[in-house]
């Protein structure tokens, strides 16, 4: 078993990803070895060349592992190894599974079953709505929703668990102690105590944008399957969908319009072979659990006290968003009584107003 | 030898008098002047100097000495040409000194004698009525400008010699002109016609209109952003005379009156660049000149591409938005010019223009979106009343022959500012977008269903404090548009829903 020390601070190098960690700890077992190591005992490690041990014996006079533990037990956060038996099970699976997390609340959350749920950071309300319920359906069966934080179908993933009460995890492309993007901090708290945060980057790191394919791997590494909700044609998320089958995970897809840019990702992955999600139902049987009785995302309202003004712009708004404009030349109506009836419908929650002047039924 | 006659200076958007004095005595020759010049005033020395030789008129060479009184104050520009020249023809008597009485005059002269026109002519106008003289001499192409104002003779004069003639009675101009504007007749080129579809736009416009709101139009580029603004000036009530006096005054100290024009009667409609400097918007200057905020008085200033405007220019806004008028203090002068417009913005909603369109992918990274909305601050936003979308315009929209005109909203418009104006009296404000927060709870009075639905729009939609009461205020207009003393529960219903730009908040920051 190799020492807390070692692992860390092979952690903090840059150059060394987790595959070159474990065949390093083949050789050097103790973080002193590594401190003492001459150039020539690196080269005799395969997989390290000479531009690679000039970075290791560059950064190691800078890392100080020690320090790192002690500022990690100052934050909170826990440090486990792939060796821990708190481990993620699953994510010790993968290929490159990452030598050391950083976790803040209830690591174990992991160990239960997870699901992972991405998408777009610039949602429609369509995958906004989807995503939060979905999360909280999930949550609700005790599954626990894996997400990345992000801005978008992230944090309504969160956000709809956590209406549930968790679990969820967040797994970060940065530091522990960083809160990336900042509106989202309030989520952030609310995730330690429901479930926990994790990242494999040192303490400090910044969310750079190469962070985030490694973060992704983490998130479908968890996963028993990955969902994805909208995502556009080269999107970030599309990425997490490939680790997942790279990683024998299931692949999930949330169709849309097929006018809408923002699934046309989501389609490209059905047409490869991903499953089709309509409810919550579909993921539950692909994994084999117990499904729920009505899962179908089934929108009805009550006719009652809708006026019939309201009933003929209502039979004109779809699930897909429709201009103002366009309700004006249907109903012959002015605008000015369009708007009246849109603000009334909305109050009734019976439509959303986009921004832009565009309605969608919910 | 001495002679003095009357002309004008300006001073802000201002005239005053000014009494040229020359004297001529024995000595060395020289030609000196004195009472504060700038350059453009010295250096008419040369032109006078050619102008009254190239006439055919005798020079003196003698010691001239020039006074320009009240002798504390900056005297600049070209003006003073015609009078120092007819001072100096005055004093050799080739004009007879007693003929220049009661008469105030001003115009650049060319070196071969020719009268050029000059800037600031109608505020001079009207400081010569209000002095109690007779008239005034000015350049050929200014006297139209100057016969705006009732009850002064004006003589428009195209050459020294035409001057001369004139105080010598050998020369009467055509017409001597007086008084030649009374009413205010209005014509556009756009018309709301020519805009096809965007009937829910236009409606919001019409509402803007009414009660003087200012606006933001949010949406993706080739829109038609821009030529709806364009004529947004043609649904404004007409200037009345006392307006579009004062439009003409500040573009006559601009210098941006074109020859031979009088009044302006249309409407202004402004729109500078996002590249503007701060002196450009707000004017300033060595020699003060009215900026674009004030060249948009009692009309439209339009910002498109809004968020490209750096925040130390739309922070300058702030005082012409809040007083109507704007200050500026140089070193040695602060002058205040009217800048009272409405205000339009455009913008798209992300710097590629799509974000949240159904039908285009946005390729702008969300923090990105998140900076340029943030671009458009508090201080501006509690300005803005009505924050609009525009959507493209549908082809079938584009073949459809009726559309209301501008001619029809504009009565509409009218009614409800003389429903505004008439409840508003002696409150010192005239149109609903000015009420104060206190003057929103003494006017927009809501019943028992009006707040319920206030109060359930506000949970249910989390608008913001600073929405509530521009939320009433729009209601307010609303009401005025039907002549509805109450404002129900329809008018608040239409009101709710021009917070588009908060919408594109609320969707980037969750």
């Amino acid at each position: 078993m190799a020492e807390l020390e070692l692992l860390v601070a092979l952690n903090m190098i840059p150059y060394l990803g987790p595959v070159r960690i474990r065949g390093l700890l083949n050789y050097i077992k103790t973080y002193r070895d590594f401190m003492n190591a001459q150039r020539s005992d690196f080269l005799e490690i395969p997989g390290i060349n000479q531009k690679i041990c000039d970075a290791i014996l560059e950064s190691r006079k800078k890392v100080n592992p020690l320090e790192e533990i002690k500022r990690a037990s100052e934050l909170g956060a826990k440090i486990i190894t792939f060796e821990d038996k708190d481990y993620p099970r699953l994510l010790a699976e993968i290929y490159d599974p990452p030598p050391v997390l950083y976790s803040l609340g209830e690591i174990s959350v992991l160990n239960q079953k997870s699901v992972a749920i991405v998408g777009t950071r610039k949602p429609t309300a369509y995958g906004r709505k989807i995503a939060e319920q979905m999360g909280r359906e999930l949550a609700e069966f005790n599954i626990n929703v894996v997400s990345g934080l992000a801005r978008g179908i992230d944090a309504c993933a969160h956000r709809g668990a956590l209406k549930a009460g968790g679990p969820t995890t967040a797994v970060l492309g940065c530091g522990i102690d960083v809160v990336y993007p900042p509106e989202n901090y309030e989520i952030m708290k609310e995730i330690i105590k429901a479930g926990c945060v994790v990242s494999s980057f040192p303490i400090g790191t910044r969310p750079l944008a190469s962070n985030f394919p490694a973060r992704n791997r983490i998130i479908s590494g968890t996963s028993l399957g990955t969902v994805v909700i909208e995502a556009a044609e080269k999107s970030g998320s599309l990425i997490t969908a490939d680790f997942a089958l790279e990683q024998g995970r299931e692949v999930f897809a949330v169709p849309g319009s097929v006018f809408s840019p923002y699934s046309r990702g989501t389609h490209k992955l059905i047409k490869q072979g991903a499953k089709l999600v309509e409810s919550v139902n579909d993921i539950l049987e692909e994994l084999n659990l117990k499904l729920k009785s009505d899962s179908s995302m089934k929108t009805s309202f009550d006719i009652a006290g809708i006026g019939q003004e309201e009933i003929e712009v209502l039979n004109l708004v779809d699930y897909h968003p429709v201009s103002l404009e366009f309700l004006v030349q249907k109903t012959g109506k002015s605008p000015q009584e369009i708007s009246a009836v849109i603000t009334r419908l909305q109050l009734k929650d019976l439509i959303a107003l986009l921004p832009g002047g565009y309605v969608i039924k919910v | 030898m001495l002679a003095s006659l009357k002309s004008c200076a300006i001073y802000g958007l201002d005239s005053f008098l000014v009494d040229v004095e020359v004297y001529i005595s024995s000595g060395l020759p020289a030609f000196d002047i004195v009472g504060l010049p700038d350059t453009a005033v010295r250096e008419s020395r040369e032109r006078v100097r050619a102008a009254i030789k190239n006439q055919n008129f005798d020079f003196p060479i003698k010691r001239i000495t020039l006074n320009l009184a009240p002798a504390d104050i900056k005297k600049e520009g070209p003006h003073f040409d015609l009078p120092i020249a007819l001072g100096i023809l005055a004093a050799t008597e080739q004009v007879p000194a007693s003929a220049l009485e009661g008469y105030a005059i001003v115009g650049e002269l060319s070196l071969d004698g020719r009268v050029r026109p000059v800037n600031g002519i109608l505020p001079m106008a009207i400081e010569v009525k209000q002095r109690g003289l007779k008239g005034m001499v000015v350049p050929f192409d200014n006297a139209e400008e100057a016969a705006v104002i009732k009850g002064i003779e004006v003589i428009g004069v195209k050459s020294l010699q035409e001057a001369v003639g004139f105080f010598k009675g050998e020369f009467r101009p055509d017409d001597v002109l007086t008084g030649l504007a009374d009413s205010v007749d209005d014509e556009y080129e756009g018309d709301f016609s020519e805009v096809k579809g965007q009937e829910v736009l236009k409606r919001a416009l019409e509402i803007a209109a009414a009660g003087h709101h200012n606006l933001i139009m949010v949406g993706p580029p080739g829109s038609g952003k821009t030529m709806i603004a364009r004529r947004i000036p043609t649904i404004l009530p007409a200037m009345t005379f006392e307006e579009s006096l004062e439009l003409t005054k500040i573009y006559s100290i601009a210098g941006l009156l074109s020859s031979r024009s009088s009044l302006i009667k249309t409407r202004p409609f402004r729109a500078p660049h996002h590249s503007i400097t701060a002196v450009g918007l707000v004017g300033g200057g060595r020699i003060p000149k009215p900026g674009e905020v004030s060249l948009a008085h009692h009309g439209v200033l339009f910002l498109d591409e809004l968020p490209e405007f750096s925040r130390e220019i739309l922070e300058l806004l702030r005082e012409p938005l809040e007083e109507g008028k704007i200050t500026i203090s140089r070193m040695n002068a602060t002058v205040t010019y009217p800048a009272s417009f409405m205000f339009v913005g455009a913008m798209n909603p992300c710097p590629c223009g799509y974000f949240q369109d159904p039908f285009h992918e946005c390729t702008c990274p969300p923090h990105k979106i998140n900076n340029y909305l943030n671009k458009i601050s508090g201080p501006l936003l509690d300005r803005i009343d009505l924050q609009l979308s525009v959507l493209p315009v549908a082809f079938s929209d584009l073949e459809k022959a009726d559309s209301m005109d501008s001619a029809t909203i504009k009565k509409r418009v009218e009614q409800a500012r003389a429903i505004q104006l008439e409840r508003y009296k002696g409150q010192n404000i005239f149109y609903n977008s000015q009420l104060t927060p206190a003057q929103v709870n003494k006017y927009c009075k809501l019943g028992r269903a009006e707040k319920l639905l206030m109060r359930e729009a506000f949970q249910r939609f989390k608008l913001s404090a600073r929405a509530y009461n521009i939320i009433l205020k729009v209601a307010r207009t609303i009401a005025d548009l039907d002549q509805s003393e109450h404002i129900k529960e329809s008018h608040i219903a239409e009101a709710l829903q021009f917070r588009n730009l908060d919408k594109y908040f609320q969707y980037v920051r969750t």
